[in-house]
C-alpha cells in the first residue's frame, strides 16, 4: 500500500465558512488501521467538518447592521447539508465585547442560541479576544468550558489552542507545555488539526495578525507530519504554509477586512445592502454550478521515515 | 572645582539621549506621530492614563508592557528610515483594533 494514500483531508469552501472532509483510503491495510486505532484510539473513517469564525455577536456597526443574519444564515446552509458534518468548530470571537454589565453573558447566550440550531452532533469553540481578552477568559469558561484543549476523532488528533486569553497575542510558557505533553502521546504519523483564533505566523503584526509565540508552538508541532491549522481574527480567507504546516483562514460572519497586500489601512470593507452577505462567503449557493475543484498539496512530507505518513490534500471549493 | 563638576554634569547632561513622550488612553497614542532621526539615539516613554497597554514595534525593537503608575520606556538607535506604525497589542476594548500610531524616522 502507498501509505500516502492512507488518510486525506480535502476542504471546500461553503462561504459560510470552511467545510472540509478527511477520508481514508478505504484500500487500507487492516493491520495499519489497527495501529492507528492502537496510537490514538480511533479507527480513521470518513467524515466532514465545518468551521465558522468570527460571528461577533451584538456587533452593531456600519460595516454590518445585519447583526446576526450571516451567522444564521451559515447555520441554515450547515444544516442544509447532506451528509452532516460531524464536527463544527468555531475559530473565536463568538461575541462582541459590551461595557455595559451584564451584557457579554447575554450575548453569549445569544450566541449559543443560535449554534444551538446545528443539527451536527459535535460543536467545539475556541475564544477569540473579543470573547475573552478582557477578562482572561472567565466568562467565556462559564458558558463554553477550558479554551485550550484536545480530542480525537476518527484518527485525527484536533487541538484547541487560546491565543487569547491573556490579552496580548500570546499562547503562553504554560499552554506551550501542555502541548508538548499533549503531543508526546501520539505518533508523529497522526495527522493534527489545530484550531485557533489568531494566526500562529506573523502574517500581519502591524495588524495584529500575529501570535507572539506562534513560531514555539509550531515547533512543536514540527515532527508532525500532517499538520493543518484552522484559524479565524483576519475575517478573510487565507492560506500560508510554513515549514511543515498549512495554514487556513475562514472568512467572518460578520464584516470582512481588505487583503492585507493591498492597502495599509486595517478598515472593514464596506457593507453592501445589495448583497449583504458579499465578502462574507455567503455566496448563493446553487446546485446547478458544479463545485471548482483546486486541490493543493497541505504537506510536503511524503515519506517522512516514521510507521505511516498520510497525504493531506485541500480541495477548495467556491459556491 | 566647580568648573570641574559643572563640566561633569553638563557631560553627563549630553549624554542622556532625547525622551518623546506618548500618552496611551483607549484607544488612541497621543501624539499619533513622532518623527525621529536615522541614527538618533531616543528614549521613547509611554505612559498608561487608564489600563494596561501595549506599545509594539517589531521592525524597530519597541516592546513594551505600559501599566499604569510605572515607567514604561525603552531606548532606541533606528537604523532604517522610513514608516513604521506601533500598535497597541493588548487588548483593550471595542476600539482596540485602531489604537496604533505612526514612527517616521528620516535620514
Amino acid at each position: 500500500m502507498n501509505r500516502r494514500d492512507f488518510l486525506k483531508i480535502s476542504g471546500a469552501s461553503l462561504g459560510a465558512g470552511a467545510l472540509i472532509s478527511v477520508a481514508p483510503a478505504m484500500r487500507a491495510h487492516a493491520g495499519v488501521r489497527d495501529w492507528f486505532r492502537r496510537k490514538n484510539g480511533e479507527e480513521p473513517a470518513p467524515f466532514t467538518l465545518v468551521q465558522l469564525s468570527d460571528a461577533h455577536v451584538g456587533f452593531s456597526g456600519p460595516p454590518n447592521p445585519t447583526g446576526t443574519k450571516a451567522f444564521e444564515h451559515a447555520i441554515d446552509m450547515i444544516n442544509g447539508l447532506d451528509p452532516q458534518p460531524e464536527l463544527v468548530l468555531f475559530t473565536g470571537d463568538l461575541t462582541h465585547e459590551s461595557d455595559t454589565p451584564g451584557e457579554n453573558a447575554r450575548r453569549m447566550r445569544t450566541f449559543q442560541s443560535i449554534a444551538g440550531r446545528l443539527r451536527a452532533k459535535k460543536v467545539m469553540h475556541v475564544p477569540g479576544e473579543h470573547d475573552a481578552a478582557l477578562d482572561g477568559g472567565a466568562l467565556y469558561r462559564q458558558f463554553f468550558g477550558e479554551a485550550h484543549y484536545s480530542f480525537d476523532h476518527r484518527g485525527v488528533h484536533f487541538v484547541a489552542l487560546d491565543n487569547v486569553s491573556r490579552g496580548k497575542p500570546v499562547v503562553g510558557a504554560e499552554q506551550l507545555d501542555w502541548l508538548k505533553r499533549d503531543l508526546a502521546r501520539y505518533s508523529t504519523a497522526t495527522p493534527v488539526i489545530v484550531f485557533t483564533h489568531r494566526p500562529l505566523f506573523d502574517l500581519r503584526p502591524d495588524w495584529e495578525w500575529f501570535t507572539r509565540d506562534g513560531a514555539d508552538v509550531l515547533t512543536a508541532l514540527a515532527p508532525y507530519e500532517n499538520v493543518t491549522v484552522l484559524y479565524g481574527h483576519i475575517h478573510r480567507h487565507d492560506v500560508h504554509h510554513t515549514d511543515r504546516a498549512t495554514h487556513y483562514a475562514s472568512r467572518s460572519l460578520i464584516f470582512a477586512f481588505p487583503d492585507p497586500t493591498s492597502t495599509a489601512e486595517k478598515k472593514p470593507l464596506a457593507f453592501d445592502p445589495a448583497e449583504p452577505f458579499r465578502n462574507l462567503g455567503l455566496q448563493r449557493v446553487s446546485n446547478r454550478r458544479p463545485l471548482q475543484v483546486d486541490d493543493v498539496e497541505l504537506t510536503l512530507t511524503e515519506f517522512g521515515g516514521t510507521d505511516g505518513a498520510q497525504q493531506i490534500s485541500k480541495t477548495g471549493a467556491f459556491l | 572645582m566647580m568648573q570641574f563638576l559643572l563640566t561633569i554634569v553638563l557631560a553627563v547632561a549630553a549624554a542622556q539621549p532625547r525622551v518623546v513622550e506618548i500618552a496611551a488612553k483607549k484607544f488612541a497614542f497621543t501624539p499619533d506621530s513622532i518623527t525621529l532621526e536615522r541614527g538618533e539615539t531616543v528614549t521613547i516613554r509611554v505612559t498608561s492614563q487608564d489600563r494596561d497597554h501595549g506599545f509594539l514595534q517589531k521592525e524597530l525593537g519597541v516592546d513594551l508592557d505600559v501599566e499604569p503608575d510605572r515607567v514604561n520606556e525603552v531606548t532606541i538607535t533606528p537604523q532604517s528610515a522610513g514608516h513604521f506604525v506601533a500598535i497597541c497589542d493588548d487588548f483593550c476594548g471595542s476600539g482596540h483594533g485602531n489604537m496604533k500610531m505612526t514612527i517616521t524616522v528620516v535620514d
